[in-house]
């Protein structure tokens, strides 16, 4: 397995090898692209910053001006600041709409942000989004695959838009989708007639085979059963501990945050209301035997309402 | 990264989006026997108009008619399609996001269109060889082979900037693209010559690169005129390629830039 040690002295694993001098090796269209990961990663820079990020969109309802029909705009994220450093796993929660795809997408290069700034260890997702893309994976909510191909054939696909070579790519797969529980056997089988977990795992074993530097997780383990998300899950953990991949997690289990994040910031209409450790978003929500739902009901407001509700 | 290096791993990719596509006609294999059928009883269908006047070269001109199109639209609709099916496979956020230049990709596209576009168009022909019984002893397969190869580069270029299009409207844009294409069938001279057409539609085939495709084609293989001889045709589709290839590109890359920044490559279906 090709290994090479980050800044932190944590072995780096999966997308380069070095030689005992600490060079990195690869021959073919991979090397250069890879040496470049490498450097984004030594470089002392956060692994995610985002800095003043704001995005507006028209909302879908408009009043006729004439021939014009005029949207006004909402602000799906307004003035979002924060850092996600080097090898930690940080978690952004929020109620449905809060922002919190918006802000993956935008990380993704999949967006274009209307004000602020956003960088991918220093480098900056509008300026240079090839090279963002080069340090990046994503698992979204919904799977995309080409559903009548194999699951194997979707990796292989993958692999090529990787710059992968077939026989590392399916070294790779094999192992993640191993450690991952997926049945080997369903690989051969189309995408279609995998079950919602299975297909959340061959994903996650296709955004895991590049060995993004960042891992942008939006709700992966949505719809998967208890066994499943607790195989995602240490997957998840490590790669952080053994690949030095830092991991932004979007979710709504507030359980899977707890057990997995370091830091978890509370998005809520477009904003950051708090961010700190899961032990420290329970005290800000009135002391330590509070959880992470806790405060996100008090700090999204939930709370407030459903006391007033009576609830 | 340097440019050797650069160029292999688009090479790598654009192969990727080619065999992709291959590995998606394997599965559709029936829709796949039943295009192809369509595709051949359509020639056939057309060439018995030529049997009925009792013309044997009528019925080539139709035949080079109808496979030449079979081929250009298949490069223009793999081409301009290209988008619109990975929005509809819901891939489309995924492929944008992989370490890909959009040339590549589209490119990709490109090769595919070209080499499923050519077994196509060979099959197709060769069954109205064996119906009809038509004898291309007098043609000139270089020139056509020529023609054909130049043809598909004003083709990939409007195909390019069609793509572009289910980007902008979800399904306008894939209309609009259908309806490019059945108007450049109408103005282009695929089974009539162009002088036949409203004044006021022969400007159109002016402007088409199917007139000059058809032209030359027919010139290669039912007279079997050479190369050299084709120079003003093959000419006006380089010419037109260059022209088009870039033009489709920009086109294509300042509706990405659009889309990203309004939020239409979220939307699926």
């Amino acid at each position: 397995m090709d290994r090479v040690k980050n800044s932190e002295g944590r072995k780096v694993e999966g997308r380069l090898e070095a030689s005992s001098t600490g060079t990195v090796e690869r021959a073919g269209p991979e090397r250069e692209s890879l040496v470049r990961a490498a450097e984004a990663m030594d470089d002392g820079r956060p692994a995610l910053k985002v800095d003043g990020l704001t995005k507006r969109f028209p909302r879908p309802e408009g009043k006729r001006h004439g021939f014009w029909r005029r949207r006004p705009r909402f602000a799906a994220l307004a003035a979002v600041t924060f850092a996600v450093e080097r090898g930690e796993i940080f978690g952004l929660i929020g109620m449905n709409g809060s922002g919190k795809s918006t802000l993956i997408r935008i990380v993704s290069t999949l967006l274009v942000p209307d004000e602020g700034q956003v960088k991918v260890f220093g480098v900056d997702v509008e300026g240079e989004p090839a090279r963002v893309r080069e340090l990046i994976n994503r698992v979204a909510v919904d799977a995309a695959f080409f559903k009548v191909l194999s699951g194997s054939e979707n990796l292989r696909y993958a692999a090529r838009l990787y710059g992968l070579a077939p026989r590392v790519a399916r070294e790779r797969y094999d192992g993640l989708l191993t450690r991952i529980g997926f049945d080997p056997k369903r690989l051969g089988d189309q995408v279609k007639s995998l079950s919602r977990g299975e297909r959340q795992k061959v994903a996650a074993t296709r955004a895991l085979m590049s060995a993004p530097a960042l891992l942008l997780l939006d709700e992966p383990t949505t719809g998967l059963d208890p066994r499943s998300k607790r195989e995602v899950q240490r997957v998840i953990r490590e790669m952080r501990d053994e690949a030095g991949t830092t991991v932004l997690l979007t979710t709504h289990d507030m359980e899977e945050a707890e057990r997995l994040c370091d830091r978890v910031g509370i998005l809520h209409e477009g904003r950051i209301v708090t961010i700190g450790t899961p032990a420290e978003l329970g005290e800000r929500a009135g002391g330590r035997s509070r959880t992470l739902e806790d405060a996100f009901l008090k700090f999204t407001g939930a709370e407030w309402l459903g006391e007033e509700n009576g609830g | 990264m340097s440019i050797k290096v650069r160029a292999l791993r688009e090479i790598w990719c654009s192969i990727g989006f080619a065999e992709r596509n291959f590995m998606l006609v394997k599965r559709y294999a029936g829709w796949e026997a039943v295009f192809l059928t369509y595709t051949i009883v359509s020639a056939l269908t057309i060439g018995l108009i030529g049997v009925a006047t009792g013309d044997q070269r009528l019925v080539l001109y139709l035949v080079v008619g109808a496979v030449l199109w079979g081929y250009l639209s298949i490069l223009f609709h793999e081409v301009s399609e290209c988008i619109a099916w990975e929005r509809w496979e819901g891939t489309l956020e995924y492929t944008f996001m992989a370490p890909v230049k959009r040339f590549t990709q589209l490119m990709g596209n490109a090769l595919y269109a070209i080499t499923y576009g050519l077994g196509r168009a060979g099959v197709q022909l060769l069954v109205c060889a064996l119906f009809f019984g038509i004898s291309l002893a007098g043609a000139n397969f270089l020139a056509a082979a020529v023609v054909l190869v130049i043809s598909s580069l004003p083709f990939l270029g409007l195909g390019l900037a069609c793509a572009v299009l289910p980007l902008l409207s979800r399904e306008r844009g894939s209309q609009a693209t259908h309806i490019f294409q059945a108007l450049i069938l109408l103005v282009s001279g695929v089974y009539y010559d162009v002088s036949v057409l409203p004044a006021w539609l022969r400007p159109f085939s002016v402007v088409s690169p199917a007139t000059y495709t058809l032209r030359a084609m027919r010139a290669a293989v039912l007279d079997g005129v050479g190369v050299a001889a084709l120079g003003k045709e093959l000419l006006i589709l380089v010419l037109s390629g260059v022209v088009l290839i870039p033009l489709g590109f920009a086109c294509f890359v300042l509706g990405e830039r659009w889309a990203k920044r309004t939020g239409k490559l979220k939307i699926e279906g």
